[in-house]
């Protein structure tokens, strides 16, 4: 592609290949050493792991980990809970967003600016927490599956990545689909969203992203809730533990390898729930990469 | 300069097409809303949707002048004016919270704007497709991970007894013992702002690296023509070509100035660091929910609000003047 540059010295473009390969190098070992040394650890022996010196592989194998993760029957339901909202969360998200996209991508609606600016302004303006709270909890939304999903159904970011995108397609296709005499659901439905397949997966990544990861809104609205923890949230109660207490026993308590004490630690339990957590995501964005660069750069373009 | 004319094109044909189409600018009337029935079927319910869960919670405002208790009734609470805003800024923690807040704020902002585009560039200067991609494939994987999940590997690897940290620094021969990293608040500014540019700089070269693939080749080839090197033309043409990119970020960015983040500050804070850790959101959590103190609570929420409201508008308003792209 570029004009291959004429370099006084030869030697240069050597030397900064080479360290910026290495650099390059680098920022690769830092960013995945501690994904290596979390699954090293949670294949190893709890007490061995108390010893040092794990790094890329576990010493002494063991699934006792998973195990004690998998014995207590807290971690299927907020799998559950986590992958419901996920699940049903995104579906509507990015029928919404699509739908109110299309919408406000028509030149002529007469609600187009006004909606638009309805949204775009949330992106700086908000009630607070405080607030919100007393909202939720008027709405009866306090310890209900549905606190998870109403209040993050679309948000403005992910409207304005697919309202470019729309626009973005030719006119021509819904102007002979109105000669045709279809109306705006119909166009909408029938030709819009098949259209839209990359920036859907885009706004669909963005969307099970932000609720797959969310734990603060199971601690604010349904902590008191086992029934409704989340992946995260159970996470999030462990770190918290573990970080005050190194080596707290209690928290094992529950579970049936107890004679086995020294077997799992709150350590290697965390190293368990952590790679259990981390990998649906890790399985899924290598697929929808090539969409979420064009999505997001969508995104920045401006009004 | 070649900007300007094209938008002057642009707009010149905007205007021309407005005067053919005689749909762009329709007034509002029967006829008009009759028209756009299913526009507004399928639009109007979301916007209500949006009223409800983002704007009628702005009523809870009036908290913040009043004496708020659960107990009473709306019309029998106690008026008390500006006395929950004075008492704010009288407040020590308060001044302390917003210290940190904008503290680690800026850090965030300077840090990963940075290396994000740092990392751009010197992405960009790799030549097998191949490597590029996988280094940017790993480079944004941690984005997709909670906070939580990064707060337990931040945790782990500086943790006193095996973190990677200590051990490399000891290995190094740059201390002599393992420091307790998350235990001193004089190092919890640098551990967010580390753990902030580990999570998110791969994520904030796509958009850089966007713009600079998006730069005029010819400028290169003209540069070498000069005889510009490698880091001239870095200089010279890639940084003026994402000039634009990065003044529209940097806006955004100004606005969210009170959002230092909060899951970090949260999940890695302890009683130790708590001068140096506590951020508005953590502020606005502890009197609010915790204290019920909900008055208090509120005044700080309206307080974050209405300055990242003003900043968005000021930056925006000194983009416009210094004639550099901008937000509204």
């Amino acid at each position: 592609m570029k004009a291959v540059t004429k370099s006084s010295s030869r030697i240069e473009p050597v030397v900064f290949h080479t360290i910026n390969t290495i650099f390059m190098l680098f920022v690769v070992a830092i960013t995945l050493y501690p994904f290596l040394h979390t699954l090293a650890v949670s294949f190893n022996d709890g007490s061995d792991t108390l010893s040092g010196g794990i790094y890329f592989w576990p010493r002494a194998w063991t699934m006792e980990n998973y195990k004690a993760v998998f014995i207590s029957g807290t971690i299927y339901h907020a799998a559950f809970i986590s992958v419901s909202r996920t699940i049903l969360s995104t579906v509507l998200g990015v029928f919404l967003t699509t739908m109110l996209a299309y919408t406000l991508a028509q030149p002529q609606y007469i609600f187009r600016k006004k909606i638009s600016m309805l949204f775009i302004l949330t992106m700086y303006f908000n009630a607070g927490l405080i607030p919100n709270y007393f909202l939720i909890k008027e709405l009866g939304l306090l310890h209900s599956f549905w606190v998870y999903i109403l209040p993050s159904l679309v948000s403005a970011f992910n409207l304005i990545i697919m309202r470019t995108y729309i626009r973005g397609l030719p006119g021509s296709l819904t102007e002979s689909a109105k000669i045709d005499g279809a109306g705006d659901f119909r166009i909408f439905w029938k030709i819009i969203f098949p259209l839209c397949t990359p920036v859907l997966a885009t706004v669909a990544l963005f969307i099970a992203v932000g609720s797959w990861n969310a734990w603060f809104d199971t601690f604010l609205y349904a902590s008191s809730d086992i029934k409704l923890s989340t992946l995260q949230y159970e996470m999030m109660k462990l770190l918290g533990s573990t970080m005050s207490t190194n080596n707290d026993p209690s928290l094992l308590a529950g579970n049936q390898h107890n004679q086995q004490q020294a077997l799992v630690t709150p350590a290697s339990i965390r190293a368990a729930i952590t790679i259990v957590t981390a990998v649906p995501i890790l399985f899924v964005y290598p697929f929808l990469q090539k969409y979420f660069v064009v999505g997001l750069n969508l995104g920045s373009v401006k009004e | 300069m070649s900007d300007t004319v094209l938008d002057k094109q642009v707009k010149t044909q905007k205007t021309r097409k407005r005067r053919v189409d005689p749909e762009i600018g329709v007034s509002l009337s029967w006829k008009t809303l009759k028209m756009q029935k299913q526009l507004i079927f399928m639009s109007v319910p979301i916007a209500i949707y949006l009223i409800i869960f983002n704007y009628a919670p702005i009523w809870g405002w009036l908290m913040a002048f009043q004496n708020y208790r659960p107990a009473l009734s709306f019309g029998k609470q106690e008026w008390v004016g500006l006395q929950q805003f004075r008492f704010l800024f009288e407040d020590e923690t308060f001044m302390m919270v917003l210290r940190n807040t904008v503290a680690m704020s800026f850090i965030n902002l300077v840090l990963g704007t940075v290396t994000a585009i740092g990392l751009a560039l010197l992405l960009n200067e790799i030549k097998v497709k191949f490597f590029k991609r996988i280094v940017q494939s790993i480079s944004y994987l941690p984005h997709f991970l909670s906070w939580v999940i990064a707060a337990g590997i931040v945790a782990t690897s500086l943790s006193i007894d095996d973190g990677i940290v200590n051990i490399v620094l000891m290995k190094l021969h740059l201390i002599n013992e393992p420091i307790m990293w998350l235990s001193e608040g004089k190092y919890f500014w640098g551990i967010v702002g580390a753990s902030n540019v580990w999570k998110e700089v791969g994520w904030g070269t796509i958009i850089y690296l966007a713009a600079i693939t998006s730069i005029d080749p010819s400028l290169y080839e003209a540069a070498s023509m000069d005889g510009a090197k490698r880091f001239q033309k870095m200089r010279y043409v890639t940084l003026p070509g994402i000039k634009a990119t990065f003044v529209i970020l940097l806006i955004m960015n100004i606005g969210h100035i009170l959002d230092a983040g909060f899951e970090l500050q949260y999940l890695l804070g302890n009683g130790l660091t708590v001068d140096w850790s506590q951020t508005i959101d953590i502020f606005v959590l502890k009197y609010g929910i915790s204290m019920g103190n909900y008055s208090l609570a509120t005044a700080a929420g309206i307080f974050k609000t209405i300055v990242s409201v003003v900043l968005v508008f000021i930056a925006n308003y000194i983009a416009k003047r210094l004639g550099e792209e901008r937000l509204v």
